[in-house]
């Protein structure tokens, strides 16, 4: 059945069954594929979208649930890579392989949207959904602690 | 005999548009354009020059660098070409690094100028080394690449020289422009006439002293796309008229699918077909690139649906009837495996045992002696976990296959892929992606033998994709391993033998039988036998393979991740009983020229090392050797009341004898640390009638930011001839280091992993 989502501020019509993951309907059907599957079950992170500004895992969020919000995939932080935690995320060299980083920085955005001088503690509460094999922790760890301070300029 | 079931409406009217023409790896960069690595790194960019295989040379001077290496994590995007440049003199800033082209080197052997300098053999393929294992991205590749771009800088200079009327010798190569008195030009300039040079001699390669370039810590070049969701990984993949596939193959390894329903799912929205995967397991690869026999990439037994969309394939693969057969193994549990070894291992005269190191008289020292100690030591099954599910796009047609993977050996992909095809290997085009992780696992190519498979049967491409559970349920496992222990000691705690005995599930002996020898697996026995660090005038060291039926294989730092745990707890062990501080005790048992002492010293000094801490807290000390470098590590960690362990720091040295990327070393050590740490924590595969039993993460759990240790990294290079490795020596100490640490903590002795199962209440 046709679904209309918006997707970083762009409207799509999709086609596609309601029960489907928010994750397939991003990767598979709108074309955007740096949000990643990473387990199926909002175990690892690697889906991590925004959903009205809060964090949602997209491998367990049917289509369905999102009608009507704004999803922001990490295509839609920047056009430029001058959202702040792409810049302190560049200025660290946090990723390894890569391929959690997607969520890992989508996770952080809805951290710092909350809280946008987090601590140590808030970056633990709020991040230990996200697993990263590579074990870039603690460059996520001061990267975060380098955004907060960009984006207060 | 395989076969492919269609749903006909569906597959008509695609099979239509089909017959339109495909745009065969043709793939348009969305967002990256200008960046140093195009979104999708098997693309080099337009327009340049080639002056050797390796780089190619712009009008406006960029650089193109080719990388043989897969790019996983470890930073090969940004260290291989770093060597290049340093050699060719480029201007850094100008540099862009694209895969090597797998099947370009495939069909050629390596350039002559390679072979004239003694950085090749001739029949050495064209890009010489591009599977990615063994830490030896730099160490093995180090000196054909900088080979490569001294020989390209010689010829760049010869060019400007013949053209201005100098020598050679007064031509300078500096950030990518040539000068000699009042002429000047850029590289891009001379690139074309450079390509066509033939120099009498090749230049020599630069040493260490002289490097300007290696030994900075350089930005990443892929971290740009790695922000964005631009790195395109396997997974990522598109190409035009593509579909999906979702595959489920026996639970029970050498399992048989016996039957599947596809009428009662065929009828589903977009669902295309069904087909039935590998008969019989194990599948013989006769062509063979690496001249390794090996019986490593064949498929198990089961079935694939395809569809228009990833989650209708999975869908309906999950809803549709499946009748399995779990053959001869359907019995077996992780118990039953281990239990077995244990009975072996308990009697020394077990005829499956093979001596791999003796010194002395073990048997007879230990029998005469009133102070011995024993104690057996168990390691499990381990699932690499990488990151990325795995998963493969193929296309094959009647003279042409493309093959989209993130694989960390594209020759052997490529090989697979073309007798799976039924084509030549000079008509299979491997396009490898960014991987995300490998760690031994993407050295297998089940993924690329289903895709292909699937593929040629289907006639269009096709992406298979794993789910999770599929990743972790078809594994090809770290082994499990069992250790015994004697040792005795003279009344005065001096060590007088030492006999270790071994049984383990084999790597070589399952898929590389041929380079076992004498019933010893050189694999397993890593850190054990010779290679042992310490010295005791009677020293034994027995093996004996006793394999399951799980496909094992390659997992980060090999059989030292597991050995290094057991040696280096039974040296604390001994260290205890003979009452002296477990570093001393270590130094103590190690030659006066031992290259294990200053890693061991560094460690401890930058770590504050004491074995008295109070009660609850305490310090553990390790040291392994995995591919050419030596790693020690000192723990620190607290264990509360109620048990629950912390592990507050780790203090690694290291001796990988040079280091020409400081930063990325010490990523990788910190990488390590959490790869050998989740493993430590955590990490275990149990079987139950035949069948893995961790399918997801919530059961095979992995270290996350709450638990994250401090990771300091110090340097104890000793430089010289040593070039070791750092992709994975730092694994094998981590285990070790936190249980010696637990130890001291709690009085408690943990000789089975992982730490999860042990109570440390005090």
């Amino acid at each position: 059945m046709a679904i209309s989502l918006t997707i970083n501020g762009a409207s799509h019509t999709v086609d596609v069954e309601p029960e489907t993951p928010l994750l397939w309907v991003l990767r598979d059907t709108v074309g955007l594929t740096g949000t990643k599957y990473g387990c199926g079950i909002a175990k690892c992170g690697a889906c991590t979208v925004l959903v009205d500004d809060r964090k949602a895992f997209s491998c367990t969020t049917k289509v369905s649930a999102v009608v009507g919000k704004d999803v922001t995939t990490i295509e839609g932080l920047s056009d430029d890579n001058s959202h702040p935690l792409q810049v302190a995320w560049i200025e660290q060299d946090v990723p390894q392989c890569g391929y959690c980083q997607s969520g890992q920085i989508m996770a952080a955005a809805a951290l710092l949207s909350q809280r946008p001088d987090p601590s140590d503690l808030d970056i633990d509460a709020a991040m230990s959904d996200n697993i990263c094999r590579c074990g870039t922790y603690s460059r996520i760890r001061s990267a975060i602690h380098r955004a907060a301070e960009i984006a207060k300029g | 005999m395989n076969t492919m079931e269609m749903n006909r409406r569906t597959f008509v009217v695609t099979g239509a548009s089909a017959a339109g023409g495909l745009m065969l790896g043709f793939h348009i960069p969305t967002r990256a354009d200008a960046a140093a690595i195009m979104d999708d790194p098997w693309m080099a960019g337009e327009g340049g020059q080639e002056v050797n295989a390796w780089l190619e040379i712009a009008p406006d001077n960029a650089v193109t660098i080719r990388v043989g290496q897969s790019e996983m994590g470890e930073g090969v995007f940004t260290a291989l070409p770093m060597i290049v440049a340093e050699e060719l003199q480029c201007d850094w800033s100008d540099v862009k690094a694209a895969y090597a082209d797998t099947n370009r080197h495939v069909r050629n052997t390596v350039e002559p100028y390679m072979v004239a300098a003694g950085a090749a053999k001739e029949t050495d393929n064209l890009y010489q080394r591009m599977a990615t294992g063994g830490s030896g991205a730099v160490r093995r590749s180090r000196i054909f690449l900088a080979q490569a771009g001294a020989s390209a800088r010689e010829r760049l200079k010869q060019a400007a020289a013949t053209a201005w009327g100098v020598a050679r010798a007064d031509v300078a190569a500096e950030n990518g422009i040539l000068s000699a008195g009042g002429n000047s030009a850029t590289f891009g300039e001379f690139a074309a006439a450079a390509a066509e040079i033939d120099l009498d001699t090749e230049p020599a390669i630069k040493t260490p002293e002289q490097y300007t370039l290696l030994g900075q810590s350089l930005p990443r070049l892929d971290t740009p796309l790695k922000v964005n969701g631009s790195a395109t990984y396997g997974i990522d993949v598109r190409v035009p008229d593509m579909v999906y596939a979702a595959v489920e193959v026996s639970p029970v390894p050498g399992g048989r699918l016996v039957s599947y329903d596809f009428d009662a799912v065929k009828d589903r929205s977009g669902i295309i077909g069904a087909y039935r995967l590998g008969e019989g397991g194990i599948g013989v690869l006769p062509y063979n690139l690496e001249e390794l026999a090996n019986r490593v990439t064949g498929i198990q037994s089961g079935v694939a649906v395809i569809a228009d969309s990833y989650f209708r394939a999975l869908t309906a693969l999950q809803l549709m009837p499946k009748e399995w057969d779990a053959g001869e193994h359907g019995n077996v549990s992780d118990e039953s495996i281990i239990n077995g070894a244990l009975d072996v291992l308990a009697n020394p005269d077990d005829p499956t045992f093979n001596p791999a190191h003796s010194v002395g008289d073990v048997r007879s020292t230990i029998a005469a002696s009133d102070n011995t100690i024993e104690a057996t030591y168990i390691t499990p099954y381990l699932e690499h976990a990488c990151m990325e599910p795995l998963n493969c796009t193929a296309h094959v047609t009647a003279d042409r296959a493309d093959v989209w993977v993130g694989t960390q050996n594209p020759p052997r992909a490529l090989a697979v892929a073309a007798e799976e095809a039924e084509l030549p290997p000079e008509q299979v085009h491997l396009h490898t992606t960014f991987l995300g992780t490998g760690f031994g696992r993407r050295l297998r190519q089940d993924e690329v033998r289903q895709a292909t498979a699937i593929a040629k049967a289907l006639g269009r491409p096709v992406k298979v994709v794993w789910t999770r559970e599929e990743t972790t349920r078809q594994g090809k496992f770290r082994p499990y391993a069992t250790y015994h222990f004697s040792a005795s000691m003279s009344g005065d705690g001096k060590p007088e033998a030492y006999w270790n005995r071994v049984v383990s599930h084999s790597i070589f002996n399952h898929q590389l039988p041929q380079y076992l020898n004498n019933g010893l697996d050189r694999s397993a026995l890593e850190g054990l036998d010779q290679r042992l660090p310490y010295r005791f005038d009677n020293q034994q060291t027995d093996y004996a393979i006793r394999d399951s039926h799980l496909p094992v294989h390659w997992w980060r730092s090999v059989g030292a991740s597991q050995n290094a745990f057991a040696v280096e707890g039974f040296i604390d062990e001994m260290a205890h009983a003979a009452g002296a501080d477990p570093l001393e005790f270590r130094l103590s048992l190690l030659p006066e020229d031992s290259e294990f002492r200053n890693p061991l010293l560094v460690a401890a000094r930058e770590a504050g090392w004491t074995s008295d801490l109070g009660r609850g807290e305490g310090m553990g000390i390790a040291v392994a050797e995995a591919f050419g470098t030596i790693v020690a590590q000192v723990a620190l960690v607290t264990v509360s009341r109620r048990g629950q362990l912390r592990v507050e720091s780790v203090d690694a040295a290291i001796d990988c004898g040079h280091i020409i990327h400081p930063r990325l070393v010490q990523d990788q050590v910190e990488s390590q640390v959490v790869f050998g740490l989740t493993a430590a924590l955590y990490g275990e595969i149990h079987i139950k009638n035949g069948a893995v039993v961790e399918d997801n993460f919530d059961q095979y759990l992995m270290l996350r930011i709450n638990e994250m240790p401090q990771v300091r990294t110090h340097w104890a290079l000793s430089g010289g001839e040593k070039w070791g490795g750092i992709g994975e020596p730092a694994v094998p100490p981590v285990a070790p280091a936190i249980t010696n640490a637990v130890f001291a903590a709690t009085g408690k002795r943990i000789r089975r992993l992982p730490l999860r199962n042990h109570d440390l209440t005090a």
